[in-house]
Formats: C-alpha cells, sequence, structure tokens
C-alpha cells in the first residue's frame, strides 16, 4: 500500500513533465520547421514540378493551410492535434494517426523480439564474463562487445543479408511480406520469415551495452565483502552467483534495457531501411527524404513518447522493487 | 580465498610497469594503425577517381586490393577518399559538440537557474531518439553537409555536459579553489588558472569518446539519405551504392568501405577508452 500511495504523485509528477516535455517539442519542431529551408508544397508535388502552374501551386498552399502565417498554422496544428488529429501524410495520403499505428505495429514486433532477445544473451554474456574475469572467454566476450559498439549497424545488416540471403540464399531479401501476395495470403510464417534478419541486426546490435554493464557491475558485487564473506563459507560457482550477484545486477539491467529505447528505435530504422521492412524507421526517412512534414511532426512526438515510456518504466521498476529507494517518513 | 585476494593485491602493485607497458603498446598500435590510414589518406587523394569500363566490377585482386565497381572505379581509392571525409565531419562535429557541453555544462555550475535551464535542454535532447533527432535537424538544415554538421554537433552533447558541470560544480566547493576567492581572485582567473588544468583531461578524454559516435552517425544519416550528397565519396554513400549491387554477388563493394570505417571507429574508441583509464585514478584499477 504504502508503495502505492508513493507512486501517485511521483506518476502525477511524470505525466506533468510528458506534456511540459510534449509541449516544448512541438513548439521547437513546428518553429523550426518553418524556418526550414524546405518547401512543403514542392516537397508534395516532387518531380511534378515543371508541370504544375502557379495557379495550382497556390491552391495545393491553400488546400495544406500552408499561406497563413506560421503562428495561425500552428494554432490549427495544435487545436486538432489536441482533438486527436495529427493531420494527414502528404505521401501516405492518410491520417498520420492511421500511419503511425500500423508502422508502430509492423515495427514494435520487430523491436520488442529485438529487445527481449538483446537483453537476455547480452544478460547472459556479461554474467559469463565476470564470472570468469580475466579468463581469454572474458577477453574475447570483451571484445566483441567493445568491436560492435563500433560497428556501423547498417553496415552489420548488410553483412547479414549477404551472408544469409546472398550466399546461403536461406532467407528472403527484404520486405515485411513476400512480393506479389496479396495482404490477406500472407501467413505468420512468411511474416516471420521476413523478420529474422531485421531482428538479427537489431538485437545484435543491443547486446554490447547490457552485456558490458552487466559484466561490471557483478564484478563490483563478486569483489563486496559479503561475497567474501559467502566464498568463505564455502559457497563458490553458479551457486554464489544466483544467490548473491543475479539479485544485485538484475534490476540496473532491466532498467537499463528499458532506457535503451532511444537506440532500439535508431536501430530499427536503419535496420528497417536495409531489408525495406515496412515500419515507423521507414516512414521517418521516407518523411525526412520527401519533406511530409505532417509525418515527421507526427513521428517526432510519438517517438518522443516512446523513449518516455521507457525511461519512465526503468524509473518506476526501481521505485518499486528496489526497498532502498522507497522514501521513509519518519 | 586468501590465495585469490594475494593475488589480487599483488596484481594491483607489482605489475603496474607491466600493466603501463600494455596501454603503451595498445596507444601504439592504434596509432600506428591511424597513421597508415592518414598515409593512405594522402595518398589516395592525389590520385583521380577513374571511370574504366573494361575494368568493371573485378573482384579484390593484387593491383585492385578492394576492387572495383560498376563504373571500373578503384574502390581502394574511393573508400579512403569516403573514410576521410567521414572522418572531418565527425570529428568536425565531435569538437563542436564539446564546445557545447563545455558551454552549457559550465554554465549549469554557474548558478540555480542556469542549471534548471540547462538540465531541461539536456532532457529535452535526450527525449527522443539520436537518430530522429538528427533526421529532425538535417531536415530542417536542408539537409547536405551542413545539415549532418549541426545534427551531430547538437545531438552528442549532453553526456559531456553532465560530466563537467559535475566536475565543476566540485571544483568550486574545493579548499584551494575557495582560498583563492578568499584571496580576492576573480571567477575568470581561477577559471583559467585553477579549473581548466582539472577540466582538461575530461575534456579531452569527453571529446575522444564523442567522435566515434559522431563518426557513426553522420555514416548512418549518410546512408539513409539525408546527409552529403551523392556526389561525395562518403562512406555513407559507398554502402548505400553497394545495396544495388548486392545480389549479384559484388560482396566487395560493401565489406571492406564499412569494415574500414568500422577500424578507424574502434581506434578511436580505443584511444578514448585508454586516456579515459589514465586520467581517471579510480578506473586505473580496471
Amino acid at each position: 500500500m504504502a508503495v502505492i500511495r508513493q507512486l501517485v504523485p511521483w506518476a502525477l509528477a511524470q505525466c506533468v513533465k510528458l506534456l511540459l516535455l510534449l509541449a516544448a517539442v512541438s513548439v521547437a519542431s513546428f518553429g523550426l520547421m518553418e524556418l526550414s529551408p524546405i518547401d512543403p508544397v514542392q516537397a508534395y508535388i516532387g518531380a511534378d514540378m515543371m508541370r504544375v502552374s502557379a495557379e495550382q501551386r497556390e491552391a495545393i498552399a491553400a488546400y495544406w493551410g500552408l499561406d497563413q502565417p506560421p503562428i495561425e498554422q500552428f494554432g490549427r496544428w495544435l487545436t486538432s492535434l489536441l482533438q486527436g488529429d495529427m493531420g494527414t501524410s502528404m505521401i501516405y495520403r492518410t491520417p498520420v494517426t492511421e500511419v503511425l499505428a500500423e508502422k508502430f505495429t509492423a515495427s514494435m514486433w520487430l523491436m520488442g523480439t529485438a529487445w527481449l532477445l538483446s537483453g537476455l544473451l547480452g544478460f547472459g554474456a556479461g554474467v559469463l564474463a565476470a564470472m570468469k574475469e580475466g579468463s581469454w572467454l572474458d577477453r574475447v566476450i570483451q571484445w566483441v562487445c567493445y568491436t560492435l559498439a563500433s560497428t556501423p549497424s547498417f553496415w552489420l545488416a548488410i553483412m547479414l543479408l549477404l551472408a544469409f540471403s546472398v550466399w546461403l540464399g536461406w532467407l528472403p531479401v527484404g520486405l515485411g511480406t513476400p512480393a506479389g501476395v496479396l495482404r490477406e495470403e500472407v501467413s505468420i510464417a512468411d511474416r516471420l520469415h521476413h523478420m529474422i534478419l531485421p531482428v538479427l541486426t537489431l538485437s545484435v546490435v543491443g547486446i554490447s551495452a547490457i552485456a558490458l554493464h552487466t559484466r561490471e557491475k557483478l564484478i563490483e558485487v563478486l569483489h563486496s565483502d559479503y561475497v567474501l564473506y559467502a566464498r568463505a563459507q564455502g559457497e563458490r560457482g553458479l551457486l554464489l552467483v544466483w544467490r548473491h550477484g543475479l539479485r544485485n545486477i538484475a534490476l540496473p539491467a532491466v532498467s537499463l534495457q528499458f532506457a535503451s529505447f532511444s537506440e532500439l528505435f535508431g536501430g530499427a530504422v536503419l535496420a528497417e531501411q536495409v531489408f525495406a521492412y515496412p515500419g515507423l524507421g521507414q516512414a521517418t526517412v521516407e518523411a525526412g527524404l520527401r519533406g511530409d512534414v505532417p509525418l515527421l511532426l507526427g513521428i517526432v512526438l510519438f517517438s518522443t513518447v516512446f523513449v518516455f515510456c521507457g525511461n519512465m518504466t526503468a524509473d518506476m521498476l526501481y521505485r518499486i522493487l528496489d526497498p532502498r529507494t522507497r522514501e521513509v517518513k519518519a | 580465498m586468501i590465495r585469490k585476494a594475494h593475488t589480487f593485491l599483488s596484481f594491483r602493485s607489482t605489475s603496474w610497469s607491466a600493466r603501463r607497458l600494455q596501454a603503451w603498446l595498445s596507444v601504439a598500435s592504434v596509432a600506428l594503425l591511424l597513421l597508415l590510414f592518414a598515409i593512405g589518406a594522402l595518398w589516395a587523394a592525389g590520385q583521380p577517381i577513374v571511370t574504366a569500363l573494361t575494368l568493371r566490377n573485378l573482384p579484390p585482386s593484387a593491383a585492385y586490393w578492394f576492387g572495383t565497381d560498376w563504373l571500373g572505379r578503384d574502390m581502394l581509392i574511393r573508400t579512403l577518399q569516403g573514410l576521410q571525409l567521414s572522418l572531418q565531419v565527425g570529428l568536425a562535429a565531435g569538437i563542436m559538440s564539446a564546445a557545447i557541453a563545455t558551454l552549457l555544462g559550465v554554465l549549469a555550475a554557474s548558478g540555480k537557474w542556469a542549471d534548471r535551464v540547462v538540465s531541461w535542454l539536456i532532457d529535452l535532447f535526450l527525449s527522443m531518439p539520436h537518430l530522429v533527432l538528427l533526421i529532425l535537424i538535417s531536415f530542417i538544415l536542408g539537409g547536405g553537409v551542413q545539415g549532418v554538421l549541426f545534427g551531430v554537433a547538437l545531438t552528442h552533447w549532453p553526456s559531456l555536459a553532465r560530466v563537467i558541470r559535475a566536475e565543476t560544480l566540485q571544483l568550486r566547493q574545493a579548499e584551494f579553489i575557495q582560498v583563492s576567492r578568499r584571496m580576492g581572485n576573480n571567477w575568470l582567473w581561477i577559471g583559467w588558472h585553477h579549473m581548466l588544468p582539472h577540466l582538461l583531461p575530461q575534456l579531452l578524454v569527453g571529446t575522444l569518446l564523442i567522435i566515434p559516435h559522431a563518426i557513426l552517425h553522420e555514416a548512418g544519416v549518410t546512408f539513409l539519405g539525408m546527409g552529403l550528397s551523392a556526389q561525395q565519396p562518403a562512406i555513407g554513400i559507398i554502402l548505400a551504392e553497394s545495396m544495388r549491387y548486392l545480389s549479384t554477388g559484388m560482396w566487395w563493394l560493401a565489406l571492406f568501405p564499412g569494415l574500414s570505417l568500422l577500424i578507424i571507429v574502434r581506434c578511436f574508441d580505443r584511444l578514448g577508452h585508454t586516456l579515459q583509464r589514465w586520467t581517471d585514478p579510480h578506473r586505473a584499477r580496471n
């Protein structure tokens, strides 16, 4: 009960923080977009610029409300945003909310699986390295982690593509579904088949941080006095780590993994681009390249909420699970 | 256990010189690699990129170490030139980032309100994914070199700013600073004579650790098509182009440029971490 009572004011504070953050992000990004040299009308028309007359251009500007002063445009965008309408995507010609929902569902499977896999693998590797501190295994794990941290993730994706799709021919080259098949006919197996490589890339990219963190924490614990005492009593090996190590390092590791949503999203953008996976990352790139301002703004706000949720969960886990962070009221 | 404790202790006292030697070797090998790259880059800068249609799509050989592309261009020269470009952008953006971090970090340590504003700015910049922010900034600036440069510079300062802020706050409380203050020296003088020497190592290490990230992010954004223009031989461009030829089995177009980038980034990362260990006595043990 006490935990819940303490969580409520904290949750309210977090909500206020999120609202302030979103307000700042939307004002800043909208304002900066106005200053941008990119003309949304031109971005909308694209290659047909020569064939469109000045009147038509004005009509398009009027249709999107681009002929009005920036303040008014922002006001309109904000009022509709508060009503849950994020405008219409210029490239997909559908409401931004729909695009976000559809693309995020595709990305969610990708990111979720990779997140879980990288967390488990990274944690395992970190524990292993710490238990064998100084051994060749520890060195190999560290070397791999540092190298992975310096690896361009899109290059890794290309290498996996080369190995598994081009040489071995085991996996498809890209896209979320087989080409030339109607959406209704795509089976779950097909989808999974197309997800393997992007998930693999994204998981491998995420391993390094969590493994190195876990290793360092566990080594710290293993050098502590209470582990020395446990050792003096004859505890050894896995049981020792299980009893005294994991309890102390699991929570920071899980929190770190939750706090890595920002990196996860960034990794997904690059991985989706290489594998032409139709997710939110690819939509981000398309929106940026083709000047789809409403969609880009929508993605910016959405990804802000996404990252915020990750950080908040990490924070909340500490508050709920770790008795030391609870405030004691005298 | 006693034996273990014993080795642990002796490890700290006797093998100091051995560990120092190891650190020197690590730095020397990194320096050697970077020197090799610099020589290669100098050589490549003087080489014109010739399109030779008779030499199209050659796999790596003694004459063309990295093979040739679909226009018969030597991939080794392209890669070296691309690395040089990526490195320049990465270095410039990294240094700009470090400058922003220093300015805001010191500012945050100067007063309560400034601290709040800077903390809020840090939160704001960390609130969305790095790459999305980068895409946003480079979109706003209209893409191109300046888009990437400012994008990378504006996204990599928060962590270093936090370090500088904490360090400056700690220094302000230090006795020798307080004494100097009582002796009538103004903050500017104290900052230059007492604080800067303490901040400099942190700054150097921080900048070195930003650079690998900056290079990787520059390459990433360029790969997505939002960075350096397609006419420039950047690594991101080379890799994006190679995607079109993967299915025909031209693996060398992607393997070598990416691997070279990886090695260069790893060099900077290693250099940064080694220096960090030297300047930070708490970490020296590890």
